[in-house]
């Protein structure tokens, strides 16, 4: 006859057994074993030459398409900013709808319903800044995110996975950037994610399809005669809000001080 | 819509995506979470320290602490988009995150406040549960009462003075483990905010320690004020029942909160508000004094678009005028529960200004956001997150407590560790 005490033993030992969480006995498909040992010989980063960009709208555009953001909802994965200096040393600058219609309009938005007329011979400089997720070396958000729904790809991309997503909002809080939010439908994070299902087919990420003035370009930072990691390379290129350590892998080209 | 949109105005220059996702439950978690350290640790004080006089108020806040640990979670689910995947946090946790620690830490305390609970009322279970237990033919209440309280016992029905003794010790050891648990609880908290290199105003190592401080003050109000308004009940019902049939009240019946007790409650409470109110100062100076790039937005903020809410609110209404009114001799019970319904209000603002404060500014550092608290609900967002959220909240531990009183009665209980 089993005793008391063996069978409290024997049932602890059966509960801890069944307690081993199902997901470590994943059996795992030969694709992700791949995707896991990856070789890193591919490292996406993206080049932006303000020069060029010129306001538009199209690559926003392109992305909401692309991407399956609501055209109409006041978030987007990639946007363009406007920077207006005066010469009374003011800065304005605005993005209005992140610049999906272009900026049709010369007066700066201030929000709260409220514009700013700025005379052509007020103007002491005025740009284009295009900006989307610097899919960082060091990324806050996959940092802080509680439940690892949010990681960087071998090759540097980082991802969100909407399945896994609590909606709690702590990537959003935590990027630098401003390039998260909440996705209007399936109420996850949602980021630039470098179009991830075209560059890893080959083609081109829909913003950089879409740019008429070649503003936009992205490259493998590791292959040495890509001509997008020999521009980043060899001249002179800046990033975006380096004080944070994130290692940013967006790089641009006539970065001026007061982007912010 | 976006989520935030419908309670967030944007002005100059702010990029597309921000808008104030943490809203007013974010507001609530630290609020509450704060309150359950805050009575653990006065709790603490009798039961490690041994300040005789705060033994009436420390059996109730250890009660009130345990109905108030069951709601610090709620605000956080009410927030999240996905609340049926809240519990990944514990099943796939990423221990990089501050968030992800919250299951261990949360039900590390728990455990720790449910032991200490069950020592201090392990002879009251066996005191109901064993007449029950010998009497026939019971009721159906009596029934119910049997099983509940049977199995709170958990099988020990062993009361004897050495018996006693030894759980007067394991209490002790709870209690003293309990206080740096509490204080981790909401530290943690703190850090959650403290950590986010992207928010200038939340940035700091210090904010962990504010987050401690005013917790420990807010517990010790919210305890002083229950205390007292219960104890003011109790000889409101005890007085009408005698209208209704007369008879003598007793002498518990009749006994009101004690000013002692009060005055004790009050020194300790003053200790930890000086306290906190140096290092909220303390960061302030520095932050100003340092004057870093993110400095000229934050000025803005603080000594502009929220100066009411900063300085008139919080330091204010919520610390100055409490600290007059306490430190002014002569003090009644009357003025502690002004004072304290002040002080509440203090720590509720702090809590605020950081969560909506931190977000009244736009990553520009050229831009500002400005919150409008939903207060009519039309749709689930705005129910949730709104004020009648933020009310529910509020309200939830009081009726726990309610019923928690029937489990671990608090008045009138003569022998107690």
């Amino acid at each position: 006859m089993i005793s008391r005490r063996d069978f409290l033993k024997n049932t602890a030992k059966a509960v801890a057994g069944i307690s081993i969480p199902v997901a470590a006995l994943e059996i795992l498909s030969p694709a992700r074993v791949q995707a896991i040992k990856a070789d890193s010989s591919v490292r996406w980063a993206f080049l932006v030459d303000t020069y060029k960009c010129v306001g538009c709208g199209f690559c926003v555009k392109a992305c909401k398409l692309e991407n399956e953001i609501p055209y109409d909802a006041n978030a987007t994965r990639t946007w363009v900013e406007r920077y207006v200096l005066t010469k009374d040393g003011k800065l304005y600058a605005d993005t209005p709808k992140g610049a999906r219609d272009g900026f049709i309009s010369t007066k700066v938005d201030l929000g709260m319903g409220n514009f700013q007329d700025i005379k052509k011979e007020d103007i002491k400089k005025a740009f284009f800044v295009p900006k989307l997720c610097n899919q960082c070396d060091n990324p806050p958000c996959v940092q802080v995110c509680p439940v690892g729904a949010t990681y960087q790809a071998p090759d540097g991309v980082v991802l969100v996975d909407r399945t896994w997503c609590i909606g709690c909002g702590y990537c959003i809080m935590a990027c630098p950037y401003g390039v998260r939010f909440f996705h209007p439908k399936y109420h996850t994070a949602e980021k630039c994610n470098f179009c991830y299902h075209r560059i890893s087919k080959g083609l081109k990420t829909a913003c950089v399809q879409a740019c008429p003035f070649g503003a936009r370009q992205i490259g493998n930072i590791k292959d040495p005669n890509d001509p997008v990691a020999k521009t980043i390379t060899t001249e002179r290129v800046g990033i975006l809000k380096s004080e944070y350590g994130t290692k940013p892998q967006v790089f641009y080209i006539g970065l001026d001080e007061e982007v912010r | 819509m976006v989520h935030g949109e419908i309670w967030t105005v944007k002005e100059l220059f702010v990029t597309p995506n921000e808008y104030i996702y943490w809203s007013v439950q974010i507001v609530m978690y630290p609020f509450m979470t704060g309150l359950v350290a805050g009575a653990f640790v006065l709790s603490s004080l009798y039961h490690v320290f041994g300040i005789k006089e705060l033994k009436d108020i420390a059996r109730f806040a250890l009660v009130f602490s345990f109905a108030l640990l069951f709601v610090a979670p709620v605000p956080i689910v009410l927030h999240l988009q996905h609340p049926l995947r809240g519990i990944n946090v514990i099943m796939t946790s990423h221990f990089t995150s501050a968030i992800a620690a919250f299951g261990i830490v949360f039900s590390g305390y728990g455990a720790i406040v449910a032991s200490e609970l069950w020592f201090l009322y392990r002879k009251h279970f066996v005191d109901v549960a064993l007449p029950l237990k010998e009497k026939k033919d019971k009721t159906l209440g009596e029934w119910f009462t049997f099983l509940v309280f049977c199995t709170l016992t958990l099988g020990v029905y062993d009361v004897s003075e050495e018996s006693l003794h030894r759980d007067e010790k394991a209490i002790k050891v709870l209690a003293g483990i309990g206080i740096p648990v509490a204080c981790f609880l909401h530290g943690y908290a703190g850090f959650i905010f403290g950590s986010v290199k992207a928010n200038a105003l939340w940035m700091t190592p210090l904010m962990p320690v504010i987050f401690i401080m005013s917790a420990i003050v807010s517990g010790i109000a919210l305890c002083m004020l229950t205390y007292i308004v219960t104890m003011e009940i109790r000889k409101l019902m005890a007085k009408r029942k005698s209208a209704a049939a007369p008879r003598h009240e007793t002498h518990e019946e009749l006994q009101s909160a004690e000013i002692n007790v009060i005055k004790m409650t009050a020194k300790y409470l003053l200790f930890f508000l000086v306290f906190a109110i140096s290092l909220e100062l303390l960061d302030l100076i520095f932050r100003g004094y340092t004057a870093t790039k993110s400095w000229d937005v934050l000025r803005s903020v603080i000594y502009g678009k929220d100066f009411t809410s900063i300085f008139i609110l919080q330091y204010g209404i919520g610390n100055l005028i409490p600290l007059i009114l306490f430190l002014t001799p002569g003090l009644t019970i009357r003025r502690a529960v002004i004072g304290v319904m002040f002080v509440l209000f203090g720590v509720f603002m702090m809590r605020w200004n950081v969560v909506i404060g931190g977000q009244a500014f736009s990553l520009t550092f050229a831009g500002y956001m400005h919150y409008h608290l939903p207060v009519i609900p039309h749709n689930i967002e705005t129910l949730k997150e709104g004020l009648f959220g933020a009310l529910g909240v509020f309200i939830m531990p009081f009726v726990l407590f309610y019923f928690m009183v029937k489990i671990f009665p608090v008045f009138g209980v003569k022998e107690s560790h």
